[in-house]
C-alpha cells in the first residue's frame, strides 16, 4: 500500500498533500473506461477526502455514470488503479453502498418498498439464509430516516420518483456502509424529497462516513458540498468547493455548452 | 378415469405439465429483464440443430438429437452475446431476424433431407408428439406401484421431470441473487452478485428447458410457456415470489386443460379427430393470458400514473 503512496509521489516529483491509500475511502489513478472504442472516461485521477462530501460535476455524457461503475466494478476498467480504503473494491464491497440512477431499473417490477431496501442485506443473508424479524426491522428503521416507514407494503410502481429515490437511499442505509456512492439522487425529485435526502447524507457525514454524489444541480453545488470532482471525460479539477467550483474551471468543464450568463448567476468566486 | 387413462393420458399430461413449468420458471425472469424474445429464438435454432445432428447421425435416436440441440441452442447465446456487444442494431430486431432465419434454414434442411424413413417432419418439430408418449406397460392406478410397469415410463417422461427439478432447484437456490439482478443490474454488481453468469446461466436454464421439451411437446409449446404463463402471472400480482408460484399453476392449467380439450373436445362438438394436443395446449394458454389482461387485479400497471 505504502508502495502506491511513493509511485503517487515520485510520479509527481513532489511532496504530496492527498492523503495515503489507506486513508482515503477512494483512491482512483490514471482510470481508463471505453464502451467499445470511446473512451468514456479517459486517465482520470481522484482522491477522495475522509469524511466529506464531495460532488461528481460534469455534462451529460461526462462519464460520471461510468466513473461510479468503474470504482464499483460493475463496467470492467480498461487500464488504471482504484483503491477503496487502501484496497481492491472486492476485498471491502461490505464497506461500500450504492444508489444508481433512479431511471436505470424498471419500477414496475413487481416487489414491495420492504423488500427493495432488504436486498441491501444481501451481503448478510447471503443465498439462503432466511429474512427475520430483525432484518425486517432494520429495513423499516432505514425507511424511517428517508420518511418512507409508512409505505413499506406498496409496490414501488405506486410509488412517486421522489419517494423511488428516497426506497433507493433506504436500501443504501441498509447497507450500512462507510463509503455511500450516489449516481444523481437529486433528479426529478420534489423539493420535501430533495431537503431529507440531503438531511439524510449530512448525518451520514456526521457519522463519519464519506458521501461522494454525481450532481446535476450546479445550483446548489456550494451549498450541500464540501468537495468537488470536476470531469469531462478526463478530469478537469479537484478540491474542496470554495477554491475548486470556479468560473474558469466550469468553463473548462462544460466549453462552450454554458452559457457566461449562467455561471454568473452562480456567484462563483473567481480564480 | 380408469386403467384407459393411465395408460394413454396420464403421462402425456404429466409430460406436458413438467414442460410447461420447465419452461415458464426461466420465462418469468428472462420477460421481466425484457429478454422474452430469447426464448423465441432458442426454441427457433433448435430445429436446425436436431436436423444437423440427423444429418450427422441418420438416426434419430435421442442423444444424437439431444446433443445437436443443445449445440444449437450454444450457438444461439452465442450469437445473441454477439449481437449484444456489437450493440449497433436493435438486440430485439436483430435477435428476431437471426433466429427466424436459422429456423427456416432448418424446416429447409428438412425438406431437402430423405427423413422418409424415420418420424422427423416440420410438423414434428413444431407440434411434437406428446400424444405417442403413451405408457403401454400400464393396467391402472396399481402400475404406479409396479416397478416392472414403472420400467415402461417413457424416457421423455424422466428427461422432462429431471429438466424440470434442476431447474426448479436451480431457481429456489439462486433466487435471492436471481431477483436482485434482475430488478437492478448495477446495484446486484455493486454487492457482489456476478451478473454476468446470471444472465448467461438464465440462458442456458432456457435452452435445457426448451431442448429438454423439443423432443416430446414440439416448439409450440416451448415458446408459449415461456412467455404466456409468465405474462398471464404478472397481472395476477405485484410480488414476484407469487407472480412465479402463479405462472407453474397456470403452466399446470394449460397443460392439462389443453390435453383434454385437444382429446375430447372434438367429440363433444361431433368431430371424430382429436385435435393436436401442442397446439391445443399452447392455444389455452394463450386464451389464460387473453383473459388475464381483462380481468386480472393487477392490470392496470402500465402507464398508471406516477407523479403524486
Ligand atoms: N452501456 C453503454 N454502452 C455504450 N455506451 C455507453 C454505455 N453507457 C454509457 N455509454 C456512453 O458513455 C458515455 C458516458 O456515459 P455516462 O457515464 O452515463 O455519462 P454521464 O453519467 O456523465 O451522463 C456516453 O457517451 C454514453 O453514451
Ligand atoms: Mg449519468
Amino acid at each position: 500500500m505504502s508502495e502506491v503512496a511513493l509511485e503517487l509521489a515520485s510520479n509527481e516529483g513532489k511532496a504530496v498533500a492527498k492523503p495515503l491509500p489507506a486513508d482515503s475511502p477512494l483512491l482512483i489513478q490514471e482510470l481508463t473506461v471505453a464502451y467499445g472504442e470511446k473512451p468514456a472516461v479517459f486517465s482520470v485521477d481522484a482522491s477522495i477526502q475522509p469524511q466529506s462530501m464531495t460532488a461528481i460535476v460534469g455534462p451529460n455524457g461526462a462519464g460520471k455514470s461510468t466513473l461510479l461503475k468503474a470504482v464499483l466494478g460493475i463496467v470492467p476498467r480498461l487500464s488504471g488503479k482504484v483503491l477503496v480504503f487502501g484496497e481492491p473494491i472486492e476485498n471491502v464491497m461490505q464497506r461500500v453502498a450504492y444508489v444508481p440512477q433512479r431511471a436505470s431499473v424498471d419500477w414496475d417490477f413487481p416487489t414491495r418498498v420492504i423488500d427493495v431496501v432488504l436486498m441491501g442485506l444481501y451481503r448478510e443473508l447471503g443465498l439462503l439464509r432466511l429474512v427475520r424479524r430483525a432484518h425486517r426491522e432494520r429495513a423499516l428503521a432505514c425507511l424511517d430516516r428517508v420518511g418512507m416507514a409508512d409505505f413499506a407494503d406498496r409496490q414501488i410502481g405506486q410509488l412517486s420518483g421522489g419517494q423511488q429515490q428516497r426506497v433507493f437511499l433506504a436500501r443504501a442505509l441498509a447497507q450500512n456502509a462507510d463509503l455511500y456512492l450516489l449516481d444523481e439522487p437529486f433528479a426529478g425529485v420534489d423539493a420535501a424529497t430533495e431537503r431529507a435526502i440531503i438531511d439524510v447524507l449530512k448525518a451520514l457525514r456526521g457519522e463519519k462516513r464519506t458521501v461522494v454524489c454525481v450532481h446535476h444541480d450546479l445550483a446548489t453545488v456550494s451549498d450541500y458540498f464540501s468537495n468537488v470532482l470536476l470531469i469531462n471525460i478526463r478530469k478537469i479539477a479537484e478540491g474542496p468547493v470554495a477554491t475548486t467550483f470556479t468560473a474558469e474551471n466550469l468553463q473548462k468543464t462544460y466549453g462552450g455548452r454554458l452559457a457566461t450568463a449562467h455561471i454568473d448567476q452562480l456567484k462563483l468566486p473567481v480564480a | 378415469m380408469g386403467a384407459e387413462f393411465v395408460q394413454l393420458s396420464l403421462t402425456p399430461i404429466l409430460i406436458g405439465i413438467l414442460a410447461a413449468i420447465a419452461c415458464a420458471l426461466p420465462g418469468n425472469f428472462l420477460i421481466l429483464r425484457r429478454q422474452a424474445l430469447i426464448g423465441d429464438a432458442i426454441s427457433h435454432v433448435v430445429l436446425p440443430g436436431i436436423v444437423v445432428a440427423f444429418i450427422v447421425t441418420g438416426t434419430i435416436t435421442t442423444w444424437p438429437m439431444l446433443i445437436g440441440a443443445a449445440g444449437a441452442a450454444v450457438v444461439a447465446v452465442i450469437i445473441i452475446e454477439a449481437i449484444r456487444r456489437v450493440g449497433r442494431i436493435e438486440p430485439g430486431a436483430a435477435m428476431g431476424v437471426v433466429f427466424t432465419a436459422l429456423f427456416a434454414a432448418g424446416v429447409l434442411l428438412l425438406e431437402q433431407t430423405d427423413t422418409s424413413g424415420v418420424h422427423l417432419d416440420v410438423e414434428h418439430a413444431l407440434y411434437g408428439n406428446l400424444e405417442s408418449l403413451i405408457w403401454f406397460s400400464a393396467e391402472g392406478w396399481g402400475s404406479l406401484l409396479d416397478p416392472q410397469a414403472l420400467a415402461g415410463l417413457p424416457p421423455e417422461l424422466f428427461r422432462m421431470a429431471a429438466a424440470a427439478f434442476i431447474i426448479g432447484v436451480l431457481t429456489i437456490i439462486f433466487w435471492r441473487p436471481l431477483k436482485i439482478s434482475t430488478f437492478d443490474e448495477g446495484f446486484a454488481g455493486a454487492v457482489g452478485v456476478p451478473t454476468t453468469i446470471f444472465s448467461l446461466g438464465l440462458v442456458i436454464a432456457a435452452a435445457v428447458a426448451a431442448v429438454a421439451a423439443f423432443d416430446a411437446v414440439g416448439s409450440i409449446i416451448v415458446i408459449a410457456m415461456f412467455i404466456c404463463p409468465p405474462a398471464a402471472a404478472r397481472l395476477m400480482t405485484n410480488r414476484l415470489e407469487i407472480q412465479v408460484l402463479w405462472s407453474i399453476v397456470f403452466a399446470t392449467l394449460s397443460a392439462i386443460i389443453g390435453y383434454v380439450l385437444a382429446g375430447y373436445g372434438p367429440l363433444w362438438i361431433g368431430r371424430d379427430h382429436a385435435v393436436s394436443a401442442a397446439g391445443m395446449i399452447a392455444t389455452v394458454s394463450g386464451i389464460i393470458l387473453a383473459l388475464a389482461c381483462l380481468f386480472a387485479p393487477h392490470r392496470a400497471r402500465i402507464g398508471a400514473p406516477k407523479e403524486g
